[in-house]
C-alpha cells in the first residue's frame, strides 16, 4: 500500500519553511480541511457546481503541498469532474482525509 | 534647451532621484521588498508569506481579489503574488483591473496557481502577469522568479524616472500609453510663446552666475503656473519658452487654460519683482503671446534622438504675438481665435488687425487687461 504521505515531500516543506512552521500549518490545515469538505458537501446539495470545483481545488492544492499526494489525486478528480461522483465520491475522500490527518500530525511531531 | 530625448535613456544608468525602488539601496538585489500575497487558502497564504518573509521580504496578503485591489490601491507595492481561483474576484479579474489602471499597468504580477491545462495559463500572461509559477511553488524557483521581476521592475522604474526628467510628465505618460513613433497628428490647441524683455540688456549688466539663478527661478515660476493650468511646456531657448494647452493631453478649455496661465505668470513675475527690489535689482517684465488652432503634434527628429513638438501656421502665429508684445507694449497678446473662445471670461481690448511678417492675411489682435487679473 503506497504512503499516505509522500515523506520526501512533506521532509522539503520542513526543510524549505522550518519544522516549526510546518507544525502551525498542519494545524491550520486540519482546521481548515474540514470546513473544504463541509463545502463539498454543501455545494452537492445545492448543486453549486462552481462552488464545488472551488472547494476541490483548494483542498487539493493543500494536499500537494503536504505530499498528501493520493487525496490530492481524489480532489483534483472532484475539481475536473464535478459532482459526477456523488456522495460515494465524497465518502472515501474524507474516509481517506481521516488516514491523512492523523499521519500529518505523527509526521509533523517528528513521528 | 532641453528636449525629450527617450530613445537615448539607456537603462542602468543611476539617476540618483529617490525613486521607490530606491528606498532599498544597500540591500541585495531584489530583497526587502514589499509584496502583496492574494490567496483564498489559508495554508497557501501562511506558506507563502513564511517562504518571502525567509528570503527576507515584507509581505501582506489579502484573501480575495477585491480586497487585494483596495491595497493595491491604498499602499505601494513591489510586487504581487496572485492566486487565481478566489472568491469575490478572481486573479483573472485582478489582471483586468490592474491593466486598465494606470497606477498598477507596470506592477508585476507573479501567478501562484494550481490552475489545469495550459488555456488559463496562457489567459494570465496575455492579461500582463510577468510569470506564472504552479502550486505547490519551490522556493528556489520562487526566490529567482521574484528577483527576476523585481530586477525588471526597478530597471523600468529608472527608465521612467529618466523619461520624466528630460520630458514632461504628459509626455512620459504619453509616450507610455500609445509608445513612441515619429510622426505627428492634427490637434486642436492653444500655443504660448513667452520670454523676458530686455533680456540681453540684463544678462550684460549681471554675472553669469546671477543670469542661471535668475533664469531657474523664472523657469519655476513660468512652470508652476503653465502647469498649473494643465498646459505643457515644450522648449525652453534662452530666455524664451513655448508651451502647448491642450496635447499631448486634451484639455477641456484649452484657451481659456491658456489665458490663465499667462495671468498667473504675470502675476508671479510680480511677485518676483517685490522681491528683487529688496534686493536693489531691477524688475523684470515679460511679454506672452498666445494662439489657438490646429497643431500638428507628435515627435519629430530621428529614432535615436526626438523631441515632442507642435507646429504649424498656429505655433507661427503665437510667437509673431509674442514679440509684437515690445511694439505695443502690452504683457499679453492674443489672436482671434483665442478670443473667440474666450467670450467675456477675460476683458479684452481689441488692437485691429496687424500683417505679420510672413503672413499674407491680416489677423486681429487682443490685449487682455491688466485689471483682468482675477
Amino acid at each position: 500500500m503506497p504512503d499516505t504521505i509522500d515523506r520526501n515531500i512533506f521532509a522539503e516543506l520542513q526543510d524549505a519553511a522550518g519544522a516549526e512552521f510546518v507544525i502551525e500549518l498542519v494545524t491550520t490545515f486540519l482546521e481548515e480541511a474540514p470546513v473544504m469538505l463541509a463545502e463539498l458537501r454543501s455545494a452537492m446539495d445545492a448543486q453549486q457546481a462552481d462552488k464545488f470545483r472551488r472547494a476541490a481545488h483548494s483542498l487539493k492544492s493543500n494536499c500537494q503541498t503536504f505530499g498528501a499526494m493520493q487525496l490530492g489525486a481524489m480532489a483534483r478528480d472532484l475539481e475536473s469532474n464535478g459532482m459526477a461522483g456523488g456522495a460515494p465520491a465524497l465518502d472515501a475522500l474524507e474516509a481517506h482525509f481521516r488516514e491523512v490527518a492523523a499521519q500529518l500530525q505523527e509526521l509533523s511531531r517528528g513521528g | 534647451m532641453v528636449d525629450e530625448s527617450p530613445a537615448r535613456v539607456a537603462p542602468g544608468t543611476s539617476t540618483g532621484r529617490a525613486g521607490s525602488s530606491r528606498a532599498r539601496t544597500g540591500l541585495p538585489s531584489g530583497a526587502g521588498a514589499r509584496l502583496l500575497v492574494a490567496d483564498d487558502n489559508k495554508v497557501n497564504r501562511l506558506l507563502m508569506t513564511r517562504s518571502l518573509e525567509l528570503q527576507g521580504h515584507k509581505v501582506q496578503t489579502a484573501e480575495n481579489g477585491r480586497v487585494a485591489l483596495q491595497m493595491l490601491r491604498a499602499e505601494t507595492f513591489d510586487l504581487v503574488l496572485l492566486d487565481m481561483e478566489m472568491p469575490e474576484l478572481d486573479g483573472f479579474g485582478v489582471l483586468e483591473q490592474m491593466a486598465g489602471d494606470n497606477q498598477l499597468r507596470s506592477l508585476p504580477v507573479i501567478v501562484t496557481s494550481s490552475l489545469e491545462g495550459i488555456t488559463d495559463i496562457v489567459r494570465c500572461i496575455e492579461l500582463g502577469a510577468d510569470d506564472y509559477l504552479h502550486k505547490p511553488v519551490n522556493p528556489v524557483l520562487l526566490k529567482a522568479r521574484i528577483n527576476s521581476s523585481l530586477e525588471k521592475k526597478r530597471l523600468r522604474d529608472q527608465q521612467q524616472d529618466l523619461i520624466k526628467r528630460f520630458a514632461t510628465s504628459e509626455v512620459a505618460d504619453d509616450l507610455q500609453e500609445s509608445g513612441f513613433a515619429l510622426g505627428g497628428r492634427r490637434v486642436q490647441a492653444t500655443v504660448m510663446f513667452s520670454d523676458i524683455r530686455g533680456f540681453t540688456s540684463l544678462v550684460e549688466s549681471q554675472s553669469p552666475e546671477e543670469t542661471i539663478e535668475l533664469l531657474n527661478t523664472y523657469y519655476t515660476l513660468m512652470f508652476d503656473a503653465i502647469s498649473g493650468q494643465g498646459g505643457v511646456v515644450n522648449q525652453m531657448i534662452g530666455d524664451g519658452l513655448m508651451a502647448i494647452f491642450g496635447a499631448p493631453q486634451a484639455l477641456d478649455d484649452s484657451p481659456l487654460a491658456a489665458v490663465r496661465a499667462a495671468l498667473d505668470m504675470v502675476e508671479m513675475i510680480d511677485l518676483f519683482n517685490v522681491e528683487r527690489a529688496g534686493l536693489e535689482k531691477e524688475p523684470i517684465r515679460i511679454g506672452i503671446g498666445i494662439a489657438s488652432g490646429e497643431v500638428v503634434a507628435g515627435y519629430t527628429g530621428t529614432q535615436q534622438r526626438a523631441t515632442y513638438t507642435c507646429i504649424g501656421d498656429t505655433v507661427n502665429l503665437a510667437a509673431r504675438l509674442e514679440a509684437h508684445t515690445k511694439e505695443v507694449q502690452r504683457g499679453i497678446l492674443l489672436d482671434g481665435d483665442t478670443r473667440a473662445a474666450l467670450g467675456d471670461k477675460v476683458s479684452l481690448d481689441a488692437l485691429g488687425e496687424v500683417t505679420f511678417k510672413g503672413k499674407s492675411l491680416a489677423v486681429s489682435v487682443y490685449a487682455v487687461k491688466a485689471q483682468a487679473q482675477r
